[in-house]
């Protein structure tokens, strides 16, 4: 006679492919990149943070073996739902030819070659944006952490671990039951159990042994009485369960302060397209960053060529300009937006400013200035990358040439903490820039 | 026994279930009414039963991994996995309902999402339908080891893990990928081996490793070396060389991966095993390919009665009768030819409608049925007959003996003549008097792995010169292999066997080589 067992699997560790998934994902490691990268592209600075859809070309992950070519050699099939035909009706080909579907008999395989389509998780996406930056493992892990909590009193609940248990609570709800449903108090029990005694004592003393008629019937009461309360004592408990009060707590998020972004950027013809490319990776990581730290993060988009304008995400990034490049025109913006909507009590101020290093010549000075006495007082943190192409790197390298904006900016660079100067020519030059924020900020973070 | 059907009478009547949801008691008390059914009805032999509820993720991991419990890790199963799981979370599929397990016990898996009336279905599907088929069906029988196939798993796993560790992810992947690509020509279909008994498998990997630490392949030591007189030795000699060496490497042979795992020079005794585990594994699916469509009919048969036993016996309601009416007339649907959701025929509707177009001829047969099956027609014993089948035929055979005319009719079954060099198609059979057979004939036909899948041996091995391996496609009615996916395949032997490989398509009726495919190693001339 056969057996059954119901066993209930729903509580097994899931994630039983966590394995494979991981193998899956080594196996696709180039075309994954190359989504990733392409996501990056199409991506705002502040999505960065969720996982996303990817597509990758299905054939780099082919599984082939020995089968039969879906067409071509004589065949014979049997289709169900004839309508009209009967023996000898002889039927065009379906369309198609060698490119198309050959219509019902279309071949088994044939969404082999399509783009394979997935998902990949937050940490996934993390871990491959963060590849080429050299990012050092330790940065790494508190980047992807999600915030910090900290436990906090929040009342009291009916449930919760003994060790929770508020006593004072507790005794208190039992207490006033015990007075709601008149529970008697081991004194007045006692009490009763002397009078009893003293009565019974009385009843020896007499001759007779016996009480009188009004004692008697007192001593009845009483051991009515007595039998009672103790009733009530056994039926009513001390603690009852619905006495228990736990302290409660609550996770809070910590630390729990808002902070504003600035990214400037020159956007003139100088700039191509790997320039900003690299510029937005910078900008992407130092919002990351402000993102694990800050609860709340505004991001403020500043470009300029000869004029500055505040402009969105897009135009900041994908729209081009004509003109001059006159720096100062963005700090002066930067300086008003400041003033109009973040006053420097209420947030922390980071600032950002990409841009290959030209600037009209009688500039430099005004730059300096506005930096020194308007902005770097007010920001926690202000980073200027400049971005030059590979090839001239080499070349100013070799010359020791200097930028007019490095020329700048140097010397305020050399006595100012706050403020960082770096140069950057590929992905992962800009993480020397992050290490030198992460230091500072230890010390000197203001929550 | 008689108590129990007394218990059983007793219960008539009462409702196992009012509401959709289900609890453990629930479904106890469902699965006795069922099995009470099963048993003493149907008089159904299965495996004792383990029914397991798992969630709708755990149903996805078990999806990817082949539908087994447990299984090694790769790449492929993680691809599948993502896909599903993207698939699932859109809404452009759904989860299958169960999964059940060609095991000793026979696992069922059930998602917790199931309302009771689709625990109960599948229940009676997988439970008593497939189970019966596992236990009874001769290709199972002979092939797979339903006792053994869990602590095989096992130990596969943990074998392909420890030679992860051992020799690195891309190694073992490398193996893996190529025996994957091999699968199907893995398995010996012409001659059955003997039973395999997988406890045994486990010992013999052990000592195999012994084995080969202690000898090296004599075979490849002694190599003869070219002679010259090659040329002037006459046909008759030649030909007797020939006939030695395929008698030595027991050619040709069927199973690629078989003889790549017992000949090729220079694998590892590791590569080896692994090469002999995805050979099992295989082995272990074979009997399913070979009869999906039986065993879903089987299955489907067997939940329509019991279904309808104990909607008969009052024990679900005509509520829960509705939605299971609902839930399998979704799963035995069969779309037309011309409708877009058309994919070939449905193994469920195909398998449903034979098995009850079974019952039928054995309890009202017409003269028609009395003409085309006089063995059955008319023995009013349905179950009976449909277990004798169930237990001795595959779908090929089944269609062959089973289809009847009626069915053909029911199905409106044509069948369609294909010749690459004719510019039209032409309908050479419908379901009349002069077409049933042919219909019948073509249908079995489809449903024939060997004609399904490619006819692959080895055939030759040149071990005098450059080692070459010689495979041969022999290619039946023109039909040619898929040209992109056998170079990869090639390359794949290639990697395994380590000298050159040749893949000869040689027509079936003249034995004339129609055309050649290459893979030569890229480090040959290094080597």
């Amino acid at each position: 006679m056969p057996m059954l067992y119901i066993v209930d699997r729903r509580k097994n560790p899931t994630g039983k492919s966590l394995g494979n998934r991981q193998r899956f994902m080594r196996r696709a490691k180039a075309q994954i990149k190359k989504a990733v990268e392409d996501t990056i592209r199409s991506r705002g600075i502040t999505d960065i943070t969720s996982g996303d859809q990817i597509t990758i070309p299905g054939k780099t992950l082919k599984e082939p073996g020995f089968h039969h070519a879906g067409r071509g050699g004589n065949r014979n099939y049997v289709l169900p739902g004839n309508k009209k035909f009967v023996q000898g009706d002889r039927i065009a080909r379906p369309q198609g030819g060698d490119a198309g579907a050959g219509g019902s008999q279309a071949s088994p395989d044939g969404d082999g070659e399509d783009d394979f389509q997935f998902t990949l998780t937050r940490d996934e996406f993390l871990d491959i944006f963060f590849e080429d930056l050299e990012l050092p493992d330790l940065l790494k892990k508190s980047l992807k952490q999600t915030t910090a909590f900290r436990n906090a009193r929040a009342g009291f609940s009916v449930e919760g671990t003994p060790a929770n248990l508020s006593l004072v609570r507790t005794m208190r709800n039992s207490l006033a039951r015990r007075i709601g449903l008149r529970r008697p108090k081991t004194t007045e029990v006692r009490e009763l159990e002397e009078k009893i005694a003293a009565l019974q004592a009385k009843a020896e003393k007499r001759p007779n042994g016996k009480l009188t008629k009004a004692d008697e019937d007192s001593l009845h009461g009483l051991l009515a009485d007595l039998e009672e309360a103790k009733r009530r004592m056994k039926a009513i408990p001390f603690i009852d369960p619905i006495d228990t009060r736990y302290n409660q707590f609550q996770q809070i998020p910590d630390p729990n302060t808002q902070a504003v972004m600035f990214c400037l950027m020159d956007v003139s013809g100088s700039m191509s397209e790997q320039m900003k490319e690299l510029a937005k990776r910078f900008f992407m990581l130092l919002h990351l960053f402000l993102h694990r730290r800050y609860e709340h993060v505004e991001v403020v988009f500043i470009r300029h060529t000869s004029r500055a304008a505040e402009v969105d995400e897009e135009t900041f990034f994908y729209s081009r300009e004509t003109g001059g490049t006159i720096v100062s025109t963005a700090l002066e913006e930067m300086k008003k937006v400041l003033k109009d909507r973040y006053p420097n009590d209420q947030w922390n101020i980071y600032a950002a400013q990409a841009s290959d290093g030209d600037n009209y010549s009688n500039d430099g000075a005004k730059c300096t200035s506005l930096l020194a006495e308007d902005l770097l007082p007010k920001c926690q943190y202000y980073a200027y990358i400049e971005i030059t192409d590979e090839r001239e790197a080499e070349i100013f390298a070799a010359a020791e040439g200097e930028t007019a904006l490095w020329k700048a900016y140097a010397p305020l660079a050399s006595h100012n903490p706050r403020f960082a100067l770096k140069r950057v020519t590929k992905a992962a030059d800009i993480f020397p820039v992050f290490r030198e924020l992460f230091a500072k900020n230890r010390t000197e973070a203001r929550l | 026994m008689s108590t129990k059907t007394k218990s059983s009478e007793a219960d008539n009547g009462k409702l196992l279930f009012t509401s959709a949801d289900w609890d453990f008691e629930t479904l106890k008390a469902t699965y006795d009414a069922i099995e009470d059914i099963a048993i003493n009805e149907l008089k159904l032999d299965v495996y004792p039963n383990q029914v397991e509820v798992i969630t709708s993720e755990q149903m996805l991991d078990a999806y990817s991994s082949i539908g087994m419990p447990l299984m090694y890790h790769h790449w492929s199963f993680g691809k599948r996995f993502v896909r599903d799981d993207v698939m699932y979370r859109k809404g452009y599929q759904g989860l299958a309902y169960e999964i059940v397990i060609n095991s000793n016990p026979c696992i069922s898996y059930v998602m917790e999402e199931n309302t009771i009336v689709m625990q109960a279905l599948v229940m009676a599907h997988a439970a008593f339908g497939h189970n019966h088929f596992f236990k009874n069906n001769y290709l199972f029988k002979q092939w797979t080891d339903a006792e053994g196939i869990l602590d095989y798993l096992q130990f596969a796993k943990g074998y392909i893990a420890k030679c992860e560790d051992r020799y690195g992810f891309d190694a073992v992947e490398r193996v893996l990928d190529a025996a994957h690509a091999l699968m199907e020509q893995g398995v010996n279909r012409y001659s059955h081996p003997e039973k395999p008994n997988l406890a045994v498998e486990l010992e013999r990997e052990r000592e195999r490793a012994k084995y080969e630490d202690e000898t090296y392949n004599d075979l490849w030591r002694t190599l003869p070396q070219p002679d010259q007189g090659d040329q002037d030795m006459d046909e008759l000699k030649r030909k007797m060389r020939i006939e030695e060496r395929r008698a030595q490497f027991g050619l040709p042979e069927e199973n690629l991966l078989y003889f790549l795992e017992k000949n090729a020079p220079s694998l590892q005794a590791w590569e080896r095993e692994i090469l002999r585990i995805v050979r099992n594994i295989g082995q272990y699916f074979y009997p399913q390919k070979q009869t999906k469509m039986m065993n879903e009919g089987c299955a489907c048969y067997v939940h329509y009665a019991i279904m309808n036993s104990l909607y008969d016996r009052g024990r679900i309601s005509e509520g829960a009768m509705m939605e299971f009416i609902d839930y399998h007339s979704r799963v035995v649907f069969q779309a037309e030819y011309d409708d877009p959701r058309y994919s070939g025929f449905n193994p469920y509707a195909l398998g449903f409608a034979m098995m009850q177009d079974i019952h039928r001829i054995c309890v009202d047969p017409t003269d028609e049925d009395r003409k085309w099956f006089p063995d059955i027609a008319g023995n009013n014993e349905p179950v009976e007959t449909l277990k004798e089948a169930w237990a001795h035929y595959r779908d090929e055979s089944f269609i062959l003996q089973f289809l009847s005319p009626k069915l053909m009719r029911d199905m409106r079954m044509f069948m369609i003549d294909d010749q690459s060099t004719s510019p039209h198609l032409e309908v050479a059979a419908i379901h009349d008097d002069n077409g049933y057979r042919k219909v019948r004939r073509s249908l079995a036909r489809m449903h024939d792995i060997s004609v399904r899948e490619p006819d692959m041996q080895v055939v030759d091995v040149d071990i005098r010169g450059n080692r070459q391996l010689y495979i041969q496609h022999t290619e039946h009615e023109g039909i040619r292999l898929e040209k992109a996916e056998a170079q990869m395949t090639l390359g794949y032997i290639g990697q395994l066997w380590g000298y050159g490989v040749t893949l000869q398509a040689v027509d079936y009726e003249t034995g004339e080589i129609l055309h050649e495919m290459n893979y030569t190693p890229e480090d040959l001339a290094t080597s």
